[in-house]
């Protein structure tokens, strides 16, 4: 009896699982009619602010919910309930990013028809959450002007999975000597032609252009569904 | 820190192959991985050998091919690597490239088994 070792090939996505669960929601979001936002970022960056502000201006218009992404606390969550919008925390305990299985357990009784929007808070990490798809339609990283402009040339990959660049606190940016020029030119270094947008969350300023963003997004959405 | 999660993902699908192989012994699993899919090499490897420890592949080494980031050049009109996952540009002329066409990959794509006292007759028929 001879025992032999020889190199056999195989083929196998590692994310596999995460890929076909993302892509099985993606085509229920898709048949529902709901298009889905997630938001990643680093801790304290504003995300949760800028989404309350965002619930709060489309609920008029909108049927709009979300999911948060927390380590341990449901402090965002309660924030978020503030806007009036259907809230629903995800406690990752010491996972630090949201897999595509947690955003289907978590969307369990909820009937995604009843929705137009629903966005996603990933855990506050640049790092993680770039390697894992949720089935989203648009994925926006976040960076406030206070974390600097090489922000963008730290955490590349991050960047360059995501579609829109929301740069906020933007209302902090003459005490914080932030330079939008040169943070503009790592944003198109590390992901050329990405979409910038500048907001405040507290004083509203380029809120407006990003709601209508969402908008025009969510028609283009609507019209292939139609298709 | 991700890479426990992905390790043990590696760590599943080195064992489902061994099982389809009747239960070969792993001793190498080799991976694919590229340098924009967002995982520390190091940190992977650490995580491997944790996660491969009580499973079915106990002892196997992970071997890591890392893929550039290649990209279509508009100008060049052909794919080039890029710079640096920093500066996503034709390394030869400069332009950006946003199309990107490989360095996202996380896949297992070779295993070196041990097949116990088969020989040559029984593979054969």
């Amino acid at each position: 009896m001879k025992s032999q070792t020889r190199l056999v090939e195989v083929r196998k996505q590692v994310l596999k699982q995460n890929d076909v669960t993302a892509r099985a929601l993606r085509d229920r979001f898709q048949q529902a009619g709901v298009f889905v936002v997630s938001l990643v970022s680093s801790p304290g960056s504003g995300k949760t602010a800028f989404l309350e502000r965002t619930l709060t201006s489309m609920r008029s218009d909108y049927r709009v919910a979300a999911l948060v992404g927390d380590l341990a606390t449901d402090n965002d969550a309660q924030r978020l309930a503030r806007s009036q919008a259907p809230v629903r925390q995800i406690t990752t305990g010491t996972v630090c990013h949201l897999e595509a299985e947690m955003v289907r357990t978590a969307l369990e009784g909820w009937d995604e028809r009843e929705l137009d929007f629903l966005f996603i808070e990933n855990v506050g990490n640049l790092v993680c959450p770039a390697t894992f798809d949720l089935g989203e339609n648009l994925r926006l990283v976040l960076f406030s002007v206070t974390e600097g402009e090489d922000k963008p040339l730290k955490y590349p990959t991050i960047f360059n999975t995501a579609d829109i660049c929301v740069i906020t606190k933007i209302d902090l940016a003459a005490a914080v000597e932030f330079n939008p020029e040169l943070t503009r030119q790592n944003i198109q270094s590390v992901r050329p032609g990405m979409l910038i947008m500048e907001v405040s969350a507290k004083t509203g300023k380029g809120m407006d252009r990003w709601l209508d963003f969402l908008a025009s997004q969510r028609a283009a959405f609507a019209g292939e569904k139609s298709q | 820190m991700h890479e426990l999660s992905i390790a043990l993902a590696i760590v599943d699908a080195a064992v489902e192959e061994s099982d389809r192989r009747g239960g070969a012994r792993v001793t190498q699993v080799h991976l694919k991985l590229g340098q924009l899919a967002g995982v520390v090499q190091s940190a992977l490897l650490a995580s491997y050998e944790m996660a491969a420890e009580m499973s079915g592949v106990a002892g196997s080494r992970l071997i890591i091919e890392e893929i550039p980031i290649v990209a279509f050049c508009p100008k060049c009109g052909v794919d080039r690597q890029v710079v640096s996952p920093q500066q996503i540009c034709c390394s030869e002329c400069g332009t950006p490239t946003p199309n990107i066409v490989t360095g996202r990959e996380l896949e297992v794509v070779a295993m070196e088994i041990v097949e116990q006292g088969r020989d040559l007759d029984e593979i054969t028929n």
